[in-house]
């Protein structure tokens, strides 16, 4: 598995999307930094920039990926290799080399601007540990999906369709839903809504620590369980492992009984 | 017989001599005067009363002369916890540099540490309460002074513990320089008016850090309030300045830096709100200037409930608040206007550092938390960016005529 892994992870490592990823963020942390001066305003713009873009992006690279080394994995499954290494490699080489772009990309530029005397390390970090599980978490969900659909143009409309009712279609029903029963009660409903979609996990997850004060604001014990002690903290990141390794599993699962 | 008779002439004589001479009455452990209610007994009218340091078991002092009391490397008054400590029933009193611990706690008589009651020209400073139920209390008392005053309660429920510095009926007092910490109200008014309050920091109180109601005329300045369990009330009266206070940090659901309910008239400027669950709470306030404030990083910057007419905001900055301003309907009255604003994407074209196109501040988003609470889970999500922006586009659920038509590029100093 390692070995296909490196394989995979030196391959991108060397393409060009993964330096042109890699330049964007770096780029984008540094106009930010420059315009705003202030780590912390420029976390909040990040904030939206990367629970938004990583996942889009993640998504599109990973389809595509599987896509193009369809022909290296047929031949790769030819040889006495366990399907699942062969699998797991791959996704890990695509994830890995993802991830590294944006740590480094945003990193870099943070660094130099001075973040280890800013008390916004802390956030910072959280928002990287968020943006690789993003990566993590979509980059595996379009490998299932490239495994379950043979036709490409289809894979890439379901992959893209995904994110799209990730990152907005489900938030418009989420507040029609809170809306329309608006006379009951919701939290634990709210609370369980934004848990079903890792994008308002992460979101969830930031705003924990950029917005408490305006959160704290909604009477009810369960948000104020939720959001006012580390319970929310610990249930955020133990979800996103949750989708994480899930979708993980299901690859697994689903390669090693498909017939290529 | 005889002889000791003499003697106690000649004491008395002594007394009546060191009076003369403004000779200050020393009470301590050895000397011949052990008590300061003693003490208080022995003094006539315009005396000082030198209380040196050590421990003094006493309680209901009470004060009825023009006394100077003044204590050496605070002495420790103790009161046992069997009701009030000092009060003060005559003008021109001093009370200077003590430390007076457990004040009794009663359910049906407000026990305080030092009680002032219908006198006039008092002077409080350089005082020291641990273990309270009420710290100081000025009851229909005016012309008085609080100042410098350290107090530190331990205050669990808001049933059973009593506020820091507590004014009733009492006009013309100045608290200036005070700490309170952990009581239930740090300071409270009723009835007021005509105070300064200056330069204190109220923090960690169990209810409000200042309450005060029906007190006009009242003056705020340079104070901090921090982590107070609801902020800062302030209720049906008119006339009020606050000016460079501070207001920080009051996180809950019904926890404000400044509630204000039925305030009219007045002006509050250069204040600083940061990192509050609600900066401003304004209900049923007219004709109020806000000006000069920095609200920073709060949940809501402001938020307008019903009637409140006429009032003014010019020249503040709202900087990182989630909502910057929360309407609960669609009628405004108040004047937005040379404002900075963190979240303005607009631009300036004639470089005169006021932004070419209108602000509007009030978010539909703020609007949709207001009608369904839950919702604020949907923060900062893009599907809430899009509808905020087809609202800002074209405004159908806020106010429209809501904005600030010269928005500032930079923010204001």
């Amino acid at each position: 598995m390692f070995k296909i892994l490196k394989y995979s992870f030196y391959d991108l490592i060397r393409s060009r999307w993964s330096y042109v990823y890699f330049l964007f963020y770096l780029l984008l942390g540094f106009v930010l930094l420059f315009l705003n001066n202030d780590v912390s305003k420029a976390i909040i713009t990040l904030m939206n920039v990367i629970i938004i873009l990583v996942p889009l992006i993640s998504t599109i690279f990973g389809i595509m990926y599987f896509y193009n080394s369809k022909e290296f994995t047929e031949l790769l499954l030819a040889q006495p290799v366990k399907r699942s290494s062969i699998f797991l490699g791959q996704y890990l080489g695509v994830a890995g080399s993802l991830t590294l772009s944006l740590v480094l990309g945003l990193g870099i530029p943070f660094v130099l601007y001075g973040l280890f005397k800013s008390d916004a390390i802390f956030d910072f970090s959280l928002l990287l540990v968020t943006g690789a599980f993003l990566t993590l978490i979509f980059t595996v969900l379009a490998f299932n999906i490239a495994l379950s659909n043979e036709n490409k143009i289809k894979g890439f409309g379901y992959a893209v369709l995904l994110w799209l009712f990730m990152a907005v279609i489900y938030d418009g029903l989420f507040l029609m839903s809170l809306i329309i029963f608006k006379e009951y009660p919701l939290d634990s409903f709210s609370l369980g809504a934004t848990i079903f979609n890792p994008i308002d996990l992460s979101r969830t997850l930031i705003l924990l620590k950029l917005d408490i004060s305006a959160l704290l604001g909604y009477t009810g014990a369960v948000f104020k369980k939720f959001f006012g002690t580390d319970q929310g903290l610990f249930v955020s990141i133990f979800m996103l492992i949750l989708w994480t390794v899930l979708p993980i599993w299901r690859l697994v699962f689903v390669s090693k009984k498909k017939d290529f | 017989m005889m002889r000791y008779q003499g003697l106690l002439n000649f004491t008395f004589l002594l007394f009546v001599t060191a009076n003369l001479w403004a000779k200050p009455i020393v009470i301590c452990e050895s000397c011949e005067v052990k008590s300061i209610s003693e003490g208080i007994k022995l003094a006539v009218d315009f005396d000082t009363l030198l209380v040196k340091k050590g421990t003094y078991k006493e309680f209901n002092i009470i004060i009825d002369k023009p006394l100077t009391l003044i204590g050496e490397d605070y002495p420790i008054i103790d009161g046992e916890k069997k009701g009030e400590i000092i009060r003060i029933v005559s003008d021109g009193v001093t009370v200077d540099g003590f430390f007076i611990i457990n004040v009794g706690t009663s359910y049906t008589t407000d026990y305080a540490a030092i009680r002032v009651v219908k006198s006039e020209n008092f002077l409080i400073q350089n005082v020291v309460l641990e273990k309270l139920f009420f710290g100081i209390y000025l009851e229909k008392s005016n012309h008085g002074k609080v100042y410098h005053n350290k107090i530190i309660g331990d205050a669990k429920d808001e049933y059973n513990s009593g506020n820091g510095i507590q004014l009733w009926y009492s006009h013309y007092v100045e608290v200036s320089n005070n700490i309170v910490q952990g009581a239930r109200d740090g300071i409270y008014l009723e009835f007021s008016d005509n105070i300064t309050i200056d330069n204190n920091k109220s923090t960690g109180n169990l209810r409000y850090g200042l309450h005060f109601m029906f007190s006009d005329d009242d003056v705020y300045t340079n104070n901090l309030f921090e982590d107070n369990g609801a902020g800062v009330a302030v209720m049906f009266s008119k006339g009020i300045i606050m000016k460079g206070n501070t207001f920080r940090k009051n996180w809950g659901t019904a926890s404000f830096g400044v509630l204000l309910k039925e305030i009219n008239d007045a002006e509050i400027s250069d204040n600083t709100f940061e990192e509050n669950t609600i900066g401003i709470n304004i209900e049923g306030s007219n004709r109020i200037d806000y000006k000069g404030n920095n609200f920073i990083n709060n949940g809501w910057g402001i938020k307008v409930l019903g009637a409140c007419y006429a009032n003014s905001f010019i020249g503040n900055n709202f900087m990182y608040n989630s909502f910057d301003i929360s309407y609960d309907g669609k009628l405004n009255d108040n004047v937005f206007d040379g404002n900075y604003w963190s979240d303005y994407t607009g631009y300036d074209l004639d470089k005169d550092g006021i932004g070419d196109v209108p602000y509007r501040p009030v978010k539909l988003f703020s609007y949709i938390v207001n009608k369904t609470p839950e919702s604020i889970v949907l923060l900062r999500s893009l599907f809430m960016d899009i509808i905020d922006f087809s609202e800002k586009v074209s405004p159908v659920f806020t106010p429209d005529n809501l904005l600030d038509a010269n928005p500032l590029m930079t923010k204001v100093e």
